[in-house]
């Protein structure tokens, strides 16, 4: 009896054990990831629009039907990235995702405040290599850090009723993801 | 012998009960920092870099891009007040107010996350175009049936979920349920089905 109690206690520990070890290694080795999806659709360091969602199929599950998008799969690998997107009239964000699928920033028209979301987009060796005084100059320069070389930047911009979705998808279609070499800084 | 089957039974419970843990974890949502008003939840915490593994998990499984904090708030129900889930075959009000948000959506999909087919392409509503009543709220139908003012179409599917997307939100990590996020009623209005 106590023997069989031993063995359930150790299979209950194994299993605990078994299951954090799933979770803790199931994002690195998910295939069909957000990011592996649209790396299938998305060139590096480009701003490619996503097809909108329809019933027939859509790039990712659950995307939001009223909204026009457009990714920016990035590699920091070469240099910080300088970005731009448009305001639409409506509504429009920019969120940053790490290789793994984690929104670590985000970004809408009016925490952004003009016309145009500007900001560049470095790892933190990058920004750390920056001249001090090019930091102190760029009071209103918009600086982000990513913490994985690799990600992926999401402009999104609401179409308030369908007749607006054109509309949308220029304005999305209109941001740049430029990157910046040694060479051109 | 009596060790060796042992240890195949101890092993075999452990895969069992791990990979079963895993499996439920990832169908049921169970990342941590829930916020649920009703039938509605939301986990704004998963659309920050203080995501849990388990957040992490669920997202990279279901390939989809989480809502960021600083974008919005995405709130799904699947079921009903009553905790009935939803049946794309029953007559389903949903009605109220939502949160301060500068815009929302909501949205129908089937439990793949993909968009149900319907004959007037109406996928969803956003706060610009549905039609309210003189005090501000407002009432969307969602049946398998036309019906006059906010008609949300089911196509008739068995399960549906709905997303209600907050943008440019204060509802976020420190929100807790009450007064201040006044989320819609989702009342089941009548159902051929359950009877039968």
């Amino acid at each position: 009896m106590i023997r069989w109690a031993l063995v359930i206690v150790v299979g209950v520990v194994l299993g605990a054990i078994v299951h954090l070890a799933t979770i803790m290694l199931l994002p690195r080795t998910a295939t069909q990831d957000a990011y592996s999806r649209l790396a299938a659709i998305a060139p590096v360091n480009t701003v490619t629009p996503v097809p909108p969602p329809s019933p027939d199929g859509a790039t990712m599950p659950f995307m939001d039907p009223a909204f026009a998008s457009a990714v920016c799969r990035y590699d920091l690998s070469s240099g910080p990235i300088k970005f731009s997107a448009p305001v639409s009239l409506a509504y429009t964000s920019v969120s940053f995702y790490t290789r793994s699928d984690i929104a670590y920033y985000a970004i809408n028209d009016r925490a952004a405040g003009r016309r145009t979301i500007e900001l560049e987009l470095m790892t933190p060796d990058q920004h750390a290599d920056m001249p001090e005084e090019e930091d102190v100059t760029a009071a209103d320069r918009l600086i982000v850090e990513s913490p994985t070389s690799t990600g992926i930047i999401a402009i999104r911009a609401l179409a308030p009723e369908p007749g607006l979705m054109p509309m949308a998808r220029g304005a999305v279609a209109a941001a740049r993801c430029v990157p910046q070499t040694s060479a051109s800084r | 012998m009596r060790f060796l089957f042992g240890s195949i039974f101890a092993f075999a419970l452990a895969t069992l009960i791990g990979l079963g843990a895993t499996y439920f974890a990832l169908t049921r949502g169970a990342a941590f920092g829930a916020l649920k008003i009703g039938a509605w939840s939301a986990y704004p915490r998963t659309g920050t870099s203080d995501a849990d593994p388990y957040a992490r998990a669920s997202i990279a499984r279901s390939g989809q891009l989480p809502t960021g904090l600083g974008d919005g708030v995405s709130f799904t129900a699947q079921t009903d007040d009553a905790g009935h889930p939803l049946d794309g075959r029953c007559d389903v009000v949903l009605s109220g107010t939502t949160p301060t948000a500068r815009f929302w959506t909501v949205a129908l999909y089937d439990a793949a996350g993909n968009l149900v087919a319907n004959s007037v392409n109406r996928f969803g509503f956003t706060s610009q175009e549905i039609v309210r009543a003189a005090d501000g709220t407002f009432a969307i139908s969602v049946s398998p049936r036309a019906d006059s003012g906010n008609w949300l179409p089911t196509g008739g599917i068995e399960r549906y979920r709905l997303m209600l997307r907050l943008y440019d939100t204060p509802v976020g990590v420190a929100t807790r349920a009450g007064k201040e996020v006044p989320m819609p009623a989702i009342v089941t209005v009548s159902c051929p089905q359950r009877q039968s």
